[in-house]
């Protein structure tokens, strides 16, 4: 048994297909390739698949990873092969890598995201700037998820503007278990309507 | 009109603020896309249920493979949208477009629909309607589509006679090329609709409604139904194809969950057996097997090309195919104890089906199903399924005894000569079902009854049968709600609402157009969907035409009327289920027609593709 991680682009083929079809998205190009999955013991056995962060629903991403384990005594190159030529469209694979079978589970490597936001309707770049200024000149903003009260300031470690008309914002938010920034309630803040943009994961940030 | 670009660029806006928008958005594994100036026609197949239920179809697969094989014809797939969506199509004001290439429905040169049953009528409509199409024919111009539709519904097909400018009338896979080939001369020459629909009518199978008119009797049944021109025929004959092509291996792999996540195989079509009450079983003949080795061929290719983690082997009657033993075998060796899940439904109701389901059977197990239909011999009789409530009892022992701890039983209830006796039968039959149950599992023993209404079907022996009326249902159904109480037993029904719809509908005319046009207006879609079918839309649709329902659904015709669909040939006369409906009523059976050739018809009007196509694929008796 070997256990690799697959770093891949999410595109717009696949934007609406959430986390756990995204699961059987993997299986099947396993299965396509054949490349033997290992399943976990049981009476309902599972294949090993591990996905780094849900993406939500609606978002492309150039940042996605899943660790997947095989049973198979092939090269990590074919292995490569294998997978980049049997993976659909709305999967580019970037890398293949081979991972130590007992190593952290790939979900608690990740600390934080980073998304880049294009906005559709035009926004005058003074306004944008000053609401951006005053976000991060607070220290606290409540808010509720879920009927759940909690501070999203803290889960911005930053948020920049990086292009003008078409407007793209640049956002890192924490990505840990129980503090979880959402792109689309900063958005809110800034009185952007979360429908009007198309929003990319394009950095997942690892413990090293 | 709004063009690909534009359409994509106002969906993005929607989709976010829909339920599973992963519907809407096609991108699947497999679909095909072909550059939209490159084709000659442009085709698109319409299920008119949502993406969710239309994706599995398998029937829509094959048709889709077949077309985009041809270099000139680009076909793309269209679904009915669910509620949400469509507010928000109408409200943007987008039209209905295709899934590959994005262009409005009004764009393609064919729409073809699905109709396998007839609670989708209404949702035809709508889907032309959300195209922007014109609803009937008569009002479509010579630059909107050609609409045509075929499946088990259009063997009758004079309720949508007005909304459908041709039908096609049995299998597809030959006939649906010939369709494209007639439109692409026609549109050479430039003439009006008009001759496309004449030519079309020239083409075997294909039956357009507007070159025939139906005359009345006073009391209200059809007088006949006559073709306006000497050149059209009088009966139109379903088409049939004599070897089953290999099956169809490029599956759509949806990027969502749908209801069949699977590769399906047809391992035969048709059955022998002869039930009554079947219209798959009637119009589907004759019986036609496919290879084992072209089965596990199609297999391995579909796994290929799919992933998929299921395989459904499909047929009405898996046990009576011929070489069960090899392919099951050869499915063991090929593909089991390697985390699929196979399913072959439909088995006959004897130990040899648990062996065979045991050999099959992978780390998951779901129930085992069985449809015994009729729990009395006298029903059994009536309706030609003779099981016996000994075989059934020990088939289900070998079932609990063997692992499974849930067996699914299906019953029908609804027969006009049926008996509250035979109904309580069913009870008293299902407790020794889950009686032999707790003897061997104990408290883990379940069983599932489902208890459906039978609606006598149009070319079946029980066309000129009543159905059951509304006070007889519930109260037989009440029966069995009360009775059906115990540890283990559960025990579902159909709504009797729904039930009188499909009879209506199933053997209507063509004066049933203006209601399904008048049910729709007032708001009626979805009807195969127990949430959103609106009985009482139907009732003041009937009303508002002047149409009495219970003409359709509870009338016992005479041996001599003529039928809507009596010009509509599946190849089985009307002699042979004339005698069929005789025997019903004395409760005598038929014998399989694998043991007897009881002369349905099938072979003396399929008599030279027979003689082209000797041997074991075909059922039926060889002729010289």
């Amino acid at each position: 048994m070997q256990r690799i991680r697959i770093s891949y682009n999410k595109g717009v083929e696949l934007q609406y297909t959430g986390n756990l079809d995204m699961h059987k998205v993997w299986e099947r190009t396993f299965r396509r390739a054949r490349l033997p999955l290992a399943y976990s013991q049981g009476f309902h056995p599972q294949p090993k698949l591990q996905q780094a962060a849900p993406l939500p629903l609606g978002f492309t991403s150039e940042a996605e990873m899943v660790d997947v384990w095989i049973d198979t005594d092939e090269s990590i190159e074919d292995i490569a092969k294998k997978i980049v030529n049997t993976a659909q469209l709305g999967i580019v694979v970037r890398e293949v890598a081979s991972i130590p079978i007992s190593s952290d589970p790939l979900p608690n490597l990740v600390t934080a995201a980073e998304y880049r936001i294009k906005c559709d309707d035009p926004i005058e770049l003074a306004v944008i700037q000053s609401k951006i200024e005053s976000f991060l000149s607070q220290a606290n903003i409540a808010r509720e998820r879920r009927g759940k009260p909690y501070d999203l300031r803290p889960l911005v470690q930053s948020l920049a503007i990086e292009a003008d008309s078409p407007l793209v914002l640049i956002m890192h938010l924490s990505s840990l278990p129980g503090a979880t920034g959402r792109p689309e309630e900063v958005l809110e803040e800034l009185q952007i309507d979360p429908y009007t943009v198309d929003i990319d994961r394009t950095k997942l940030i690892l413990k090293q | 009109m709004p063009n690909p670009t534009e359409i994509r660029r106002q969906l993005r806006r929607i989709l976010p603020r829909v339920e599973k928008p992963g519907r809407y958005v096609g991108g699947e594994l497999n679909q095909i896309v072909k550059d939209w100036q490159s084709v000659k026609t442009h085709f698109a197949l319409v299920f008119p249920d949502i993406y969710d239920i239309g994706v599995p179809n398998l029937g829509m697969m094959l048709l889709y493979e077949i077309l985009n094989k041809r270099e000139d014809v680009f076909c793309e797939r269209a679904y009915l949208p669910w509620l949400d969506m469509e507010a928000e199509l109408r409200q943007a004001k987008i039209p209905l477009y295709s899934l590959e290439s994005y262009h409005p429905l009004r764009d393609f040169d064919i729409i073809g629909f699905s109709l396998p049953y007839e609670t989708l009528y209404t949702n035809v409509l709508n889907v032309l309607d959300l195209a922007g199409i014109p609803l009937k024919s008569e009002n479509r111009s010579d630059d909107d589509p050609l609409i045509i539709a075929g499946g088990h519904a259009a063997f009758n097909p004079e309720p949508m006679s007005a909304f459908i400018d041709a039908f096609v009338i049995g299998e597809g896979e030959e006939v649906i090329g010939e369709i494209v080939d007639v439109w692409q001369a026609w549109k050479k020459t430039g003439a009006a609709k008009a001759g496309l629909l004449l030519n079309l009518s020239q083409v075997q199978g294909v039956y357009v409604p507007s070159l025939y008119e139906p005359t009345y009797n006073e009391n209200g049944t059809l007088a006949a139904t006559t073709s306006k021109y000497p050149a059209v025929p009088k009966t139109i004959l379903k088409r049939m194809i004599p070897v089953l092509p290999d099956p169809p291996t490029h599956f759509i792999v949806p990027s969502i969950s749908v209801v069949h996540n699977r590769i399906a195989v047809e391992i035969m079509r048709g059955c022998t057996r002869g039930c009554r009450f079947c219209q798959a079983g009637m119009i589907n003949r004759p019986v036609r097997e496919r290879p084992v080795e072209q089965i596990i061929k199609g297999i391995e290719d579909a796994l290929a090309n799919t992933g998929y983690e299921e395989i459904a082997l499909l047929s009405l009657s898996s046990s009576d195919y011929t070489h069960i033993n090899e392919l099951v075998q050869a499915i063991i060796d090929k593909f089991v104890g390697k985390h699929l899940t196979i399913s072959l439904p439909s088995l006959r109701i004897e130990s040899f089906s648990v062996e065979l389901m045991e050999k099959l059977r992978g780390a998951r197990q779901g129930g085992f199903t069985l449809a015994p239909e009729a729990a009395t011999d006298a029903m059994r009789n009536r309706i030609n399924k003779p099981i016996t409530t000994d075989d059934l009892l020990t088939t289900a022992r070998e079932i609990y005894s063997r692992g499974w701890t849930t067996i699914k039983l299906y019953f029908m209830i609804g027969h006009p000569d049926e008996t509250m006796e035979d109904v309580e039968a069913i009870v008293k039959l299902c407790k020794s079902v889950i009686g032999e149950g707790h003897k061997i599992i104990g408290k883990k023993a379940n069983l599932h009854v489902g208890v459906s209404t039978f609606v006598p079907k149009p070319q079946t022996p029980f066309q000129w049968a009543a159905a059951d009326n509304q006070e007889s249902i519930y109260a037989k159904q009440k029966l069995l709600r009360d009775s059906f109480r115990g540890p283990g037993l559960r025990f579902t029904w159909t709504n009797p609402k729904e039930t009188l719809l499909e009879a209506a509908l199933s053997r209507g005319d063509r004066r049933l157009g203006e209601v399904i046009y008048t049910a729709w207006k007032m708001g009626a879609k979805f009807d195969a969907w127990q949430d959103q079918y609106e009985y009482n839309t139907w009732l003041a649709a009937f009303e508002a035409c002047s149409i009495d329902p219970n003409f359709y659904i509870s009338r016992t015709r005479a041996m001599d009327e003529v039928f809507p669909w009596d010009h509509i040939s599946t190849g089985v006369n009307r002699r042979y289920l004339e005698n069929e409906y005789q025997k019903s009523l004395i409760g005598e059976l038929t014998s399989d027609c694998r043991e007897d050739c009881h002369t349905c018809g099938i072979l003396p009007i399929f008599n030279n593709l027979r003689r082209d196509h000797p041997g074991q694929l075909w059922l039926c008796p060889e002729v010289k």
